[in-house]
């Protein structure tokens, strides 16, 4: 049987399960669906949180990331992580005492405003849609490989399933279609990964494997790894970063994004219990941290395989010939995500760093005359079994893991755009008479236009697919984690504080981040050049969620001080959230 | 202040120094082992690295864990304690 069948059989064959479970799930009432709450217990809430919550990012584009920048990308892995921490004490808990559907209600409700509602939709729009360029991206990557297509015809196609996934199962797509989705990922994740631990490192356990020793060295696997990207003129894979300014904040960036993320603050309002919210966020993260504790492995291993495959005979000997090439290099060849040109007419792949000043000698006296081969990022987790040759059908597996996870985050990011749309924009202020039937018309709406906006913008992205869901983190940091935590933690932040520091968080986060990537993300329309000697102390736009939470903060305390303080009903109103007794099951409006 | 608001204010001066004591332990495994401290830690070798690295990679996401099941542990049982866990 052919790979391209194998894969066929692997992702057609995921996607009728989920189908199926969706088609079960939905015998339920309708009820059952708004209060999923009743029967949801917190570590099957937590699974399907892992789910909803672990994207194309997590699964396809993380691990590629982290191989090619080494310690210094170690951000994303604590970053998307620690956020869970925050989640569970400062937000979870209060927002499920308080018991509504949306994030821009309880905004809404505690700032007594309709405008603080207004801008937390605002937000969690630019956040959202933001988030979903970067799914976008790594779908397409996935299905440009397994069907065999350009890359940018593979986007297409992500964009039209996308689109009927989520207005078909979107609404269907309850708490046990995410449980499926996730142990097809997870299992996708892990298989190869445990292969190619064993093979090499003979440990069985990636997380063990990576501090183990190299097999056919017989050092340790990431001394060897340091020892091979130095001859190739790279930095040391485990070297510190010199930037730890810019480290810190990019992770603290990640980890506030992550607990201001609406469509994963929304799960906590299903479990039944105010107690049951505290635990499901540690079962969260537990699921989360199986392919967060896994990826660093196969980051550090997929770049081991990937620069012994170039020089099968040691880094210091002859590159591999272009005629010799394995399969692997081929199929991805097509996608147009493998460049190979060769430079030096030697009819070998010398692939090393031409960037760096130092190596330029050793690279003339070897006759090499620049990289030759230039590989994506985000194919690495995909590419993976391939480069370890491992049998065909963990090569579908993975294929199906991918798409599992681009696809079931894309479907929550769009329920969450088009219910702030249709339930807090259009019900909640423009027209509050509007029918059910015309509420459901505008949330389907709404999400065919973000699906199409993300699928033109995802052509051109602005990084790669973590990058680009890390900008949407640094927008969710900058407006919407503030201004819940302040709801919580603060009776004196009035409507006036709220709103203006949401505005001056947001506001210059965005303008911070299209000065460097371009005007609303079109490519070529940026200020300054996205390099470090632009950015201001050094702060990458990645980063600058983190600076934006702060002016969010100072700017709302000022203006609240220098205004009157909330009326009592809302102080009241944030006493009772405090403490976990009287809670109901969650409702809407 | 009646006593209710009494127990009230207690419980949550509880919850504010467990959440401090917790976000404490997160700084520090993941702002200060994985990044600030890591050339303090460079003596401390790991598997063919050094500590940093390891609590880079790995240490600060398994403390997280520990940390939100703790505070879930404490923070359940400090409910009952003062009465103000739901039926």
């Amino acid at each position: 049987m052919s790979q391209f069948a194998i894969n066929l059989i692997f992702v057609g064959g995921s996607f009728a399960l989920y189908i199926a479970i969706a088609i079960w799930a939905r015998a339920g009432s309708t009820k059952e669906f708004y209060v999923a709450g009743g029967g949801v217990n917190p570590v099957m809430n937590g699974m399907a949180t892992a789910a909803d919550w672990m994207s194309a990012a997590s699964f396809i584009s993380m691990a590629g990331l982290i191989a090619a920048g080494g310690y210094a990308n170690s951000t994303y892995l604590m970053g998307w992580t620690g956020g869970y921490v925050l989640l569970a004490m400062l937000l979870a808990p209060y927002l499920r005492k308080f018991g509504k559907f949306t994030v821009p209600e309880f905004i809404g409700d505690r700032f007594y405003s309709k405008n603080a509602r207004f801008v937390a939709v605002a937000c969690l729009i630019i956040a959202s849609v933001t988030y979903v360029i970067g799914q976008m991206t790594g779908a397409g990557v996935a299905f440009s490989r397994f069907l065999e297509v350009e890359s940018d015809t593979g986007l297409i196609i992500a964009g039209v399933v996308v689109f009927l996934y989520a207005v078909m199962g979107g609404m269907k797509g309850i708490t046990y279609t995410q449980v499926a989705q996730y142990v097809v990922l997870i299992i996708a994740y892990t298989i190869p990964a445990v292969f190619i631990s064993l093979q090499l490192t003979g440990n069985f356990l990636p997380p063990l494997g990576l501090f183990s020793d190299h097999v056919e060295s017989g050092m340790p696997l990431l001394q060897k790894l340091d020892m091979i990207v130095r001859d190739l003129g790279f930095v040391d894979y485990t070297a510190d970063v010199s930037n730890k300014l810019n480290m810190v904040l990019f992770t603290l960036s990640l980890m506030i994004g992550t607990a201001g993320l609406p469509h994963v603050i929304i799960r906590f309002f299903t479990v039944p219990k105010v107690s049951d919210a505290r635990w499901s966020a540690g079962w969260a993260l537990v699921f989360i941290a199986l392919l967060y504790l896994t990826a660093p492995a196969v980051a550090s291993m997929a770049r081991l395989n990937l620069l012994t495959t170039i020089y099968p005979a040691g880094e210091t000997a002859d590159a591999i010939e272009y005629a010799q090439r394995p399969d692997w290099i081929k199929n991805w060849e097509q996608t147009g995500l493998i460049m190979f040109e060769d430079k030096n007419n030697d009819g070998r792949i010398q692939l090393y760093n031409d960037k760096s000043d130092s190596f330029k000698q050793v690279a003339q006296e070897r006759g090499w005359n620049g990289n030759e081969l230039t590989v994506n990022n985000d194919i690495l987790v995909l590419a993976n079994p391939e480069i370890a040759n491992l049998p065909g059908w963990v090569i579908g597996l993975i294929a199906a893991g991918g798409l599992a996870a681009a696809l079931s985050t894309a479907a929550g990011l769009l329920l969450a755009i088009s219910s702030a749309v249709s339930h807090d924009l259009i019900k909640g202020s423009i027209n509050p008479d509007i029918s059910e039937k015309g509420e459901l018309l505008a949330a389907r709406i709404s999400m065919a236009v973000a699906i199409v906006v993300a699928t033109w913008l995802g052509m051109n992205p602005p990084g790669f697919a973590a990058q680009v869901v890390a900008l949407a983190f640094g927008i969710a940091a900058a407006s919407i984690f503030p201004a819940l935590m302040m709801g919580i933690f603060s009776k004196r932040v009035n409507n006036k504080g709220a709103i203006a520091g949401m505005l001056a968080g947001l506001l210059s986060t965005v303008i911070y981040i299209f000065l460097f990537l371009g005007w609303f993300f079109i490519p070529g329309t940026n200020t300054f050049e996205n390099v470090q000697a632009n950015w201001l102390f050094g702060i990458s736009p990645l980063s600058f969620g983190a600076i934006g939470a702060v002016i969010n903060f100072i700017v709302a305390f000022a203006v609240s001080s220098a205004t009157e303080a909330p009326p009592a009903h809302i102080q009241n109103l944030v006493e009772s959230v405090r403490y976990p007794k009287g809670a109901g099951a969650a409702t809407g409006h | 202040m009646t006593e209710h608001d009494r127990n009230a204010a207690a419980y949550w001066s509880a919850n504010l120094r467990l959440i401090v004591g917790s976000l404490i332990v997160w700084a520090l495994v993941s702002y200060g082992g994985g990044i600030l401290l890591r050339p303090l830690l460079s003596g401390i070798s790991v598997g063919g690295t050094d500590l940093g690295f390891w609590f880079a990679q790995q240490g600060s996401i398994l403390t997280f864990i520990a940390l939100i099941f703790f505070y879930a542990w404490r923070m359940n049982k400090l409910d009952k304690e003062f009465d103000l866990h739901e039926e």
